[in-house]
């Protein structure tokens, strides 16, 4: 085993293993940590995998833009910090059996379908800010677009939900 | 290293998140669920694009273009959770049952004004 390899093992455990912390810790604010530590290994194997620009982009809009608006939403919604047993539903066990039939289909079909194919990191094209910039406004620039047209829109739609507040609280204001 | 090792981890994280999804009672701690399962199929995208030697970068761009989308959703999930909280008092999803399926009309609940929720 290379050590690439080593250290792609070694990455995936930490992102599995907080991973699962993330979905069973009883903690609220906890389980937005042990996202960091997830997404931030998930960075990590990105890097490994020869895409530098978009493991930078990973912890730069993942682990410091979702993590601190996933904070924001905890705080503003009052989650108390303290221990709390009824942060998962009574009856967990027919979710964990419908996620482990769903892991193991997964895993079954990507392994037998690509067990025989190997992924030379030595010889593949490194994803350099330079590359990915190239790619995104040549061949990609249309989709890029229509993405900026979307973030608008998700922003306009922000807007408008925080304004429905606003508005029917004045509205009860003047009753 | 063998293709199938990332795509592995990917299918364990989507599991993980799966299950995150399903069994958390916390809007906020879906939400994360969802997360996961997006980094899930961004490592896919990330490992093809390594084997395949694309020219066009397909795979790392539209990884992009996946976290932009993961950004955006979280931007409005964060606007509708504060709004429930604001209307309801709690976040928890599976206490929202204004639009469940009734068989009888008659147990409809009373409309909720927003002055019973905020605390």
């Amino acid at each position: 085993m290379s050590w690439v390899e080593a250290i792609f093992v070694l990455l995936s455990l930490v992102a599995l293993g907080s991973a699962l912390l993330v979905v069973t810790t009883p903690h609220l604010v906890h389980a937005a940590l042990w996202l960091v530590v997830t997404l931030g290994s998930v960075a990590g194997i990105f890097l490994v995998l020869a895409a530098e620009f978009v493991a930078w982009v990973q912890v730069l809009i993942y682990v410091g833009a979702v993590v601190v608006l996933l904070l924001f939403a905890l705080m503003l919604t009052r989650a108390p910090t303290g221990r709390q047993a009824d942060l998962t539903v009574r009856r967990a066990l027919p979710a964990a059996l419908v996620a482990g039939l769903v892991g193991v289909l997964l895993a079954v079909t990507v392994v037998a379908g690509f067990r025989d194919v190997r992924l030379d990191l030595d010889h593949t094209m490194v994803g350099s800010a330079g590359a990915t910039g190239t790619a995104v406004f040549t061949v990609w620039v249309l989709p890029f677009e229509v993405l900026s047209v979307l973030l608008l829109a998700a922003l306009v739609g922000a807007i408008a939900l925080s304004r429905l507040r606003a508005d029917s609280s004045a509205a009860r204001g003047d009753r | 290293m063998p293709l199938w090792w990332p795509l592995l981890v990917a299918s364990l994280l989507f599991a993980i998140g799966v299950y995150g999804v399903l069994s958390r009672r916390n809007a906020v701690l879906v939400l994360m669920g969802v997360e996961l399962m997006l980094n899930a199929v961004n490592i896919n995208f990330v490992a093809f694009d390594a084997q395949l030697r694309d020219v066009l970068h397909a795979g790392q761009t539209f990884a992009l273009f996946t976290i932009v989308i993961a950004a955006a959703e979280v931007g409005l999930a964060l606007a509708i959770v504060l709004l429930v909280f604001r209307t309801h008092g709690h976040i928890e999803v599976d206490g929202l049952r204004e639009l469940a399926d009734r068989d009888d009309p008659a147990e409809l609940p009373a409309p909720q004004t927003a002055s019973e929720g905020v605390a």
